[in-house]
């Protein structure tokens, strides 16, 4: 199958802070690829950079065959984004939100409201509609914001930690939700610390430490990593692979202009 | 180009839209003005403002001339129907001295006996004037107005001494008073401080709402997150940081209008120039500021430090540029800055425009000097505002 997202010697340094080293993988269409590390690994930065919210220092990424940089109007009508920050203005209705992202990426009027009521009625949203979104509990905020990033029928979806301090049964409806996507054949770019939700859903993951891929494969050859435990789970091979040392922002302090928990302080990624 | 205007308009129409959502910020919004123009409309003196003013007077002397003096104080009006002095008796010199530093007067007027004596034998008369200096504004403004009116009284004695002893008594008061400066204004009306200060506070108003408002709202969707919806559409970055300015600038234009309805029905301001060209003007003052708002919100990741750097402008900005101190009492210097900022020449342009009725000729160099600065910070912002954003 094509490669829809390929990445290159991907870097991204912060003044003499390296988020991203040297990074190269590859995502097949219609694959939920799943990128996972520590706190401050440079998941995010990767994201940043692929969505073309950052300028890659050196290398280069291309979705759907347009590069990131040079072609980002062309990259951006081809992928949908939701971030960890909730990307939706708390005193416009969840329509009203749906309707501006919806103008913003040129879609004529019929379609966003075709594309409203779809994604919103698979989301459950669609009694909430006409409620200002600062009014609603996360789980109600992050469906809408699905549904945002949704409304163009991107062919390459980022979500970034989608069901971060969700309950069981909002987090159940987007994993669902995830599945059908992928059944449709969309390619998902998931990042998590749930490794339970990377079992379930991720066909391959790449683990990423210290801007570096530490491994890339399918979930299966992954757990062969683990040599002393039977029936390893994705925790024992994130464990291996990143170790069991915490990452803490002192430490990382004193290697270069790091914030809490690693992340650069100039560019606010998370 | 028709795309980046739809754009534009798409997110200056959210903006508005999330601002009219928003009680607190509205509340503020429309309160801000009102109490700024109350404040400055109602607190800043003038001569016309003189009322009730507490006087003590001490007059030792029984005669005419005294009494009369006395009189023409407690009668004196500067504003209609109100009397400028409310006056208090004292003994003696020393009594008045006392009153002042208890602050029961703002002002004393002592007439020492054998005045009206004095003059009445054509010997020169003595009274003195006691000054607060703890309220120098108010102090100096009664010592003005009690040395002019005791001026003018002996003014009409010594015309009445000299009609006595000229011949032709018509010259009389042309022997006294040789020459007399009429004074003619341009425009119909005695213009009080608040003419002065209406132009300049309707220019800051609507020009330091795009500066702030526009490095405030970047930032805001920068903390929030949406920053990152916007720059994700394949929206031209030009629109997004253009759109967010034009709201700011509706916003500032109603707000402007408030200020010059408030300054209109409370403080009879009138506008004798074009109203097309104030509002042209207003325009030019913030397509002045855009540039500078751009840079701000590029530089400033937080809503706290775009606040702060703002700040660091806005403060010197409100005293230098003249809205509230003529910038031709200001030190050479200082002069010299001011002429450096264009809310000086926006606010400069509006005054000839309001309160002289000038016409476009008048504030062609200020128009220019306003075109000019926003083209070029402009130019230099846009790009790095896009530099910086992506980073």
């Amino acid at each position: 199958m094509e490669n829809i997202v390929e990445v290159q010697s991907l870097t991204k340094k912060f003044a003499d802070f390296t988020a991203v080293d040297s990074i190269s993988f590859n995502i097949k269409k219609g694959e939920i690829f799943g990128l996972l590390g520590p706190n401050g690994a440079g998941k995010s930065t990767t994201i940043r950079i692929l969505t073309t919210l950052l300028r890659p220092t050196a290398g280069w990424a291309r979705i759907a065959g347009f590069d990131v940089q040079k072609e980002a109007d062309k990259v951006r009508e081809r992928i949908g984004l939701v971030a960890e920050k909730i990307i939706l203005y708390s005193h416009l209705t969840a329509r009203e939100n749906l309707e501006f992202f919806g103008r913003l990426f040129h879609l004529p009027k019929e379609k966003i409201a075709e594309q409203i009521a779809k994604w919103t009625e698979r989301l459950k949203m669609t009694d909430w509609l006409d409620h200002e979104v600062g009014t609603f509990s996360t789980g109600m905020k992050q469906r809408i914001n699905i549904a945002r990033a949704l409304l163009t029928e991107p062919e390459v979806l980022f979500l970034d930690e989608p069901t971060l301090g969700l309950d069981p049964q909002t987090t159940h409806l987007i994993r669902n939700f995830i599945k059908e996507l992928k059944v449709q054949g969309k390619t998902i770019i998931l990042t998590t610390h749930d490794m339970l939700e990377v079992e379930e859903l991720c066909d391959r993951v790449a683990i990423i430490d210290h801007g570096k891929i530490a491994a890339c494969d399918t979930v299966e050859n992954l757990k062969k990593v683990v040599a002393n435990k039977p029936n390893p789970n994705m925790e024992d091979v994130f464990l291996a692979l990143t170790g069991k040392e915490i990452r803490d922002a002192a430490k990382k302090n004193n290697q270069g202009r790091r914030g809490h928990f690693g992340r650069p302080v100039n560019n606010r990624v998370r | 180009m028709l795309r980046i205007i739809s754009d534009l308009w798409q997110i200056t129409k959210k903006d508005l839209l999330e601002f009219s959502r928003d009680r607190l910020r509205l509340l503020t919004f429309i309160i801000m003005p009102i109490f700024m123009m109350l404040l400055v409309g109602f607190i800043f003196p003038n001569q016309n403002s003189l009322k009730n003013v507490p006087l003590g007077i001490a007059n030792q002397d029984n005669g005419e001339f005294s009494q009369k003096l006395e009189q023409t104080f407690s009668e004196l009006k500067l504003a209609e129907n109100q009397q400028a002095f409310k006056i208090k008796k004292y003994a003696d010199l020393e009594q008045l001295k006392e009153a002042i530093r208890k602050q029961e007067v703002s002002g004393a007027l002592f007439i020492p006996a054998l005045f009206s004596e004095s003059i009445a034998q054509n010997k020169q008369a003595e009274v003195i004037v006691v000054e607060d200096q703890a309220n120098p504004q108010i102090g100096q403004m009664v010592s003005q107005v009690l040395s002019k009116v005791v001026e003018g009284f002996g003014k009409g004695i010594s015309t009445k001494k000299v009609s006595l002893l000229s011949k032709d008594p018509s010259l009389a008061e042309i022997i006294v008073t040789p020459i007399r400066a009429k004074i003619e204004g341009i425009v119909p009306g005695n213009p009080n401080y608040f003419e002065f200060v209406a132009p300049g506070i309707i220019a800051m108003i609507v020009m330091t709402a795009v500066l702030t408002g526009l490095a405030a709202s970047i930032a805001r969707e920068k903390e929030q997150g949406t920053l990152d919806g916007l720059l994700i559409s394949p929206v031209n970055r030009l629109s997004i940081i253009l759109g967010k300015a034009f709201s700011q600038a509706i916003r500032g234009l109603i707000q402007g209008a408030i200020v010059l309805l408030l300054a209109f029905v409370l403080f009879g301001v009138r506008v004798h120039g074009s109203y097309l060209l104030v509002i042209s003007l207003l325009l030019l003052g913030i397509f002045s500021f855009v540039g500078l708002g751009i840079l701000v919100s590029a530089i400033a990741a937080e809503q706290e430090t775009a606040t702060q750097l703002l700040f660091m402008f806005q403060f010197p900005m409100l005293f230098l540029s003249g809205v509230f101190f003529p910038i031709l009492l200001m030190p050479p210097i200082m002069q010299k800055i001011a002429y450096a900022i264009p809310l000086t020449y926006a606010i400069n342009a509006l005054r000839k425009v309001m309160v002289l009725g000038a016409g476009f000729a008048a504030v062609k160099i200020e128009i220019l000097v306003l075109l000019i600065f926003g083209a070029i910070t402009l130019f230099i912002s846009v790009p790095v505002f896009k530099r910086i954003i992506t980073k």
